[in-house]
């Protein structure tokens, strides 16, 4: 199948979204208004300061949150509340569930779909095979390491056979070698499949290492304040890192984000103990 | 066995020989307390001579009815209860304040209202157990990971789905401790009931032996009980010691 | 959902229990169960007699004296268990173990070494009471925060500093959880000690009260240890709540 490279496979126009007031607080406004254009195949990174509701941009693409304003869609296809076939998410946080083996984690959501046996056991085995995870088939998540589980969880998503695949900082809790080789995987799962791809992440060196396009978010209520191409080639992975272009395109992400990284700190820093803090009224 | 559990047979070994020597060499009186050998001797005498059969059936009896109505209703109502925030937020005062109310206080009402006999007994182990399991079953269905349930909206489960492959089995390892509570307290609540107020079954054979001066009889009961006590309660532990491995501490 | 909407979600629970007491009344008649009212009524005549006074003097003072054993006891116990990585090992899984049998059956034994009297009755309160303020101090001290010590050693603090500005605040919200706990299983321990072989006591009245089919004092006392213990949980809970609420 061939695909048109530039043709939008998902987008945000005019996407807000705001959380209802709990008692006696104020709703929370955490994102948009933003527009945003996935291109098939692409691998799109988001970076942001923290809080400045990433997340929620994940939930709202994803389908697990409706906008409260603006429209989401997927394939042509409005989001809604729900989360369409065709869209694979891999979280943050450890998602694989202790009381299945590596194997029944990954073949999961194939069975809840009803596909045959023989057909769960090869997408499966192909599925544990790529992800390094042929070995543990009969282990349970609690006897690997915080980075195996994560290449659990990425299989469950990869076996479903997903045409967008997003991640939310899949990588947050992993230490930075093993961060390194996840993302070589990640480079190499996207090729192999053609999936279009949106990570967010934290890490500046992950997203401009990962991607062809990042955006990057402002603090709360985050939207995009520039969009960077990176122009790597397809084939990339992470000795990229030696190229002199690397540096120039993280030290150009982090000039955008440094003013928001700023402001968001100052965001959380409640204003009374600012002024009582004699060093910082000292300084001021 | 860890190092730490070679010392805890020792120092009870120690204790239990201890009581042993000061039993028999009359440092103890033997109006009060006999040796732990006799105990057991004694034990395994009003096992065999079939004369608490009665007794023992009559207790296991109660406690298995007990038990089974305070895990199942318990959990039962722990479900329906964790359905509605509202009656949950209305319920959180009465289930804060239930274990701290002496339900012995409640034992002379159960008498009047239900008369003597396992009647009694089953409605006071059912209350003193059931609380347990609907607490157990609310803290195990809150504290499913957040994660695990949006991974179920991406796998698009119904809502029966997602209780019956996510929910329960993330809440077992709370399940299970709230069966292994509401086990143990319904034991307790059978003998205690039969103890104080009851005309048969294990405790209230207990309480007989004392009023008699029946010592040998009396110590070889009570071990019985926290014998048995004992055992079950090491068996459901290393049971959930095998789950807690096998599922890693989250 | 604001805190005055839940207040009034559980006064309605409240009145759901008490209709559902009158019910009973109105069913069963004043041989079951007597009324709300009746009992609350009983309660107040109750202690307006002055032979009533003794009785819940009894059981008060044996409670104090268990309860006062088992926080001294438990704490210090716990406290010094816990300070000792392999002790704390060791002595954990005795005091679970004594804590789900059922110790009742131990009340003849109990008996037997201290008599019929109060001391008994002190004894067994204090047995009930204890295991868990042990267990509770036992596991405050022994899951302390290892580096909030280090940092203690990085400031140079003598031991005595350590104690008083670091495991004392570190280790109180737990200790506290297990007094709340150990509170209630005092006056548990107590009660059954009264209602066994005691000559005095609420519990002996109530056990009087059942030979005499007086359903009213047995609800009437019932009710008075109900409120109690209720009383007593709520005020310890907030606290416990407001303790734990810093970490």
């Amino acid at each position: 199948m061939t695909i048109d490279r530039t043709s939008v496979h998902a987008a945000l126009a005019g996407v807000t979204r705001v959380y209802p007031a709990r008692a006696g607080q104020q709703p929370v406004h955490a994102l948009g208004p933003l527009d945003l254009e996935l291109r098939h195949g692409e691998f799109f990174s988001v970076v942001g300061p923290s809080g400045c509701g990433k997340s929620t941009l994940l939930d709202v693409l994803s389908g697990l949150a409706p906008p409260s304003d603006g429209q989401a869609s997927f394939e042509g296809k409005a989001l809604g509340d729900n989360v369409p076939d065709g869209i694979g998410v891999v979280f943050q946080e450890d998602a694989s569930f202790p009381w299945l083996t590596v194997g029944d984690n990954v073949a999961f959501g194939l069975r809840r779909r009803g596909t045959d046996p023989a057909e769960i056991r090869r997408r499966v085995d192909y599925a544990l095979g790529f992800m390094g995870l042929l070995a543990f088939a009969q282990a349970y998540p609690a006897q690997l390491s915080g980075g195996m589980r994560q290449r659990v969880c990425i299989a469950r998503t990869l076996v479903m056979q997903p045409r967008l695949i997003l991640l939310d900082e899949p990588f947050g809790a992993l230490d930075q070698q093993t961060r390194l080789l996840m993302g070589d995987e990640l480079l190499r799962l996207w090729r192999e499949t053609g999936a279009t791809v949106m990570l967010i992440t934290h890490a500046l060196d992950e997203a401009n290492l990962l991607s062809d396009r990042i955006g990057v978010m402002s603090a709360r209520p985050g939207r995009f304040i520039a969009i960077v191409e990176t122009g790597w080639s397809r084939d990339r992975d992470s000795t990229l890192a030696e190229d002199p272009r690397f540096g120039a395109v993280s030290s150009r992400l982090w000039s955008y984000l440094r003013p928001e990284s700023l402001r968001a700190l100052g965001q959380q820093v409640p204003a009374a103990a600012q002024s009582a803090d004699p060093l910082m009224s000292a300084a001021q | 066995m860890s190092g730490a559990g070679w010392i805890r047979l020792v120092v009870v070994a120690i204790m239990v020989g201890g009581l042993e020597a000061a039993c028999r060499l009359g440092a103890l009186p033997a109006t009060a307390i006999i040796a732990p050998s006799e105990m057991l001797r004694a034990m395994v005498e009003a096992l065999t001579s079939g004369e608490i059969a009665t007794d023992i059936r009559l207790t296991f009896t109660a406690v298995a009815i007990a038990a089974s109505l305070a895990v199942a209703g318990g959990f039962v109502l722990g479900f329906l209860i964790h359905l509605s925030p509202r009656l949950r937020a209305a319920l959180d005062p009465l289930l804060a304040a239930y274990y701290a109310i002496p339900h012995v206080a409640f034992y002379p009402l159960l008498i009047v209202v239900f008369g003597l006999g396992i009647g009694p007994l089953i409605v006071l182990a059912t209350a003193f157990g059931i609380v347990a399991m609907i607490i157990a079953t609310l803290t195990g269905l809150d504290r499913v990971p957040r994660v695990l349930m949006r991974t179920a909206r991406v796998h698009r489960l119904s809502p029966l789905q997602e209780m019956v492959l996510v929910r329960l089995p993330a809440a077992m390892p709370h399940l299970l401790s709230g069966v292994k509570l509401a086990l143990s307290y319904a034991f307790i609540g059978v003998i205690a009931g039969e103890f104080i107020l009851s005309t048969a079954g294990v405790g209230h054979a207990i309480a007989y032996a004392y009023d008699n001066f029946d010592n040998r009889r009396m110590y070889g009961l009570i071990v019985f009980v926290i014998g048995f006590m004992v055992v079950v309660n090491t068996m459901v532990l290393l049971w959930e010691r095998r789950l807690a491995q096998r599922r890693g501490a989250r | 959902m604001t805190i005055a909407a839940r207040g009034r979600d559980s006064i309605l629970v409240l009145i759901a229990i008490l209709a559902v007491w009158q019910a009973i009344n109105l069913v069963g008649g004043d041989n079951l169960m007597t009324s709300p009212l009746a009992t609350v009524q009983h309660a107040i005549d109750m202690m307006g007699q002055a032979r009533f006074w003794p009785h819940l003097r009894e059981t008060i003072t044996a409670y104090l004296a268990a309860l006062a054993i088992a926080v001294l006891g438990g704490v210090g116990f716990g406290v010094l268990l816990g300070a000792h990585r392999l002790t704390g090992d060791v002595a954990e899984p005795i005091f679970v173990a004594l804590y789900s049998i059922p110790k009742v059956t131990l009340y003849p034994v109990i008996l037997l070494a201290f008599g019929l009297g109060i001391q008994a009755k002190i004894a067994f309160g204090a047995l009930h009471g204890i295991i868990p303020i042990v267990i509770f101090s036992l596991n405050a001290v022994r899951q302390i925060n290892r580096t909030w010590l280090r940092t203690a050693r990085t400031m140079s603090l003598t031991p005595l500093q350590t104690v008083r500005h670091v495991i004392i605040p570190a280790t109180v919200p737990e200790i506290f959880s297990g007094l709340r706990v150990g509170a209630a299983l005092t006056l548990l321990g107590t009660m059954l000690g009264e209602l066994f072989a005691s000559q005095r006591g609420l519990g002996f009245l109530l056990m009087t009260a059942i030979d005499l089919h007086d359903v009213k004092t047995i609800m009437a006392i019932a009710l008075l240890i109900t409120l109690f213990s209720v009383a007593m949980n709520t005020v310890m809970l907030t606290l416990d709540r407001r303790l734990h609420a810093r970490f």
